[in-house]
């Protein structure tokens, strides 16, 4: 009951985590593009810079936590799955998530 | 004199009915004509004819509404008028639903009044204006007709949900100062089954035909239920 309640909190204070981070991310894609886009522009900008890098762990943290709790909402009502199985697959779920998009974040740092 | 084209639903068919159309028609009149004049064998229920006791809610061209107060003008489209039992809810006959599921409800979510005082004791004094007074006075008027019930998408989709009456109850009595179940009554309403299932689609609170906001109520206790999983008192 408890852990309900905290997954509800924690998907809404994800929510408006994301909703900052999608606004900056989208305002950086606009600027960056203007000038035509390719990798070597996006890598000079995101390597070795840790501001970035902090951007989007978080970004992608606050993915992993808000996705999987909605999947886990949507799994319930439209299939019917519910209980410790379907807690499992989306626990599975948001670690694969965070593991590629971490994967992802240091592909652009390093 | 013009005429309604009434289609009625029993069972898994619809029967057309032609009922004569009146001034100030409402769709418990049309429904109350087909009893009486045209086929005595229709089940539906009423009982105050007012829109005090929420007996008479059916589903009226797709939209749950209470019939009894519910004018002809209103609803029908052209002279066609489409009516059902409620949604969400098992149907024992014609437009007669079975509303224990939904009253079990408002005693799962602890809808009753549990009070602390002694017949000794003073009467509580509750003053009007508190904020408190005023969150269960927005709320306190439902009628039970099951009208919200049968508007929510979550119920349908998740059938242990509580659903907005119930829940909607258990918000006016969670703002009662007297009431001493309050902590019993949180963990009632939390979870997966009670408000925080509710993606606060509106329905119940466009269709309440009380004017009331089940949606506000909810999102009340979603407040209060995660303050008190965060304080670890759930």
């Amino acid at each position: 009951m408890r852990t309900q309640v905290l997954l509800w909190g924690a998907q809404r204070a994800s929510a408006a985590l994301l909703a900052l981070c999608v606004l900056v991310h989208l305002a950086t894609l606009v600027y960056a593009v203007q000038g035509g886009l390719s990798a070597a522009e996006i890598l000079a900008r995101t390597r070795g810079n840790l501001a970035w890098l902090a951007f989007y762990t978080v970004f992608v943290l606050a993915v992993s936590v808000h996705a999987p709790i909605g999947l886990r909402a949507v799994l319930g009502e439209w299939l019917g799955w519910r209980g410790r199985s379907c807690d499992a697959a989306v626990g599975l779920f948001a670690i694969v998530l965070c593991a590629l998009g971490l994967r992802a974040v240091m592909a652009v740092f390093a | 004199m013009s005429t309604l084209r009434v289609r009625v639903r029993r069972g898994d068919a619809f029967e057309e009915f032609d009922v004569p159309r009146r001034e100030s028609q409402t769709v418990l009149d049309v429904v109350t004509h087909i009893q009486r004049h045209l086929d005595p064998t229709l089940a539906y229920r009423y009982a105050c004819r007012v829109g005090m006791c929420g007996s008479c809610a059916m589903t009226v061209n797709g939209a749950p509404r209470w019939t009894c107060r519910t004018h002809v003008d209103q609803v029908a489209q052209g002279d066609r008028l489409e009516i059902g039992p409620l949604r969400n809810l098992p149907v024992i006959r014609d437009l007669v639903t079975d509303m224990r599921e939904f009253f079990d409800k408002w005693a799962r979510a602890q809808g009753r009044f549990r009070g602390r005082s002694r017949r000794a004791d003073d009467f509580a004094r509750v003053a009007p204006a508190s904020a408190a007074r005023r969150l269960a006075d927005a709320g306190i008027e439902c009628i039970g007709c099951g009208v919200c019930y049968a508007a929510c998408d979550v119920v349908a989709q998740n059938p242990a949900y509580l659903g907005p009456a119930a829940l909607n109850r258990a918000w006016t009595l969670l703002n009662d100062a007297r009431d001493a179940a309050q902590g019993e009554r949180l963990r009632a309403v939390a979870g997966d089954a009670g408000c925080q299932a509710c993606h606060t689609h509106l329905s119940c609170t466009e269709r309440c035909p009380k004017a009331i906001s089940p949606t506000a109520g909810i999102a009340g206790l979603k407040r209060a239920t995660l303050a008190a999983a965060l304080r670890g008192e759930l």
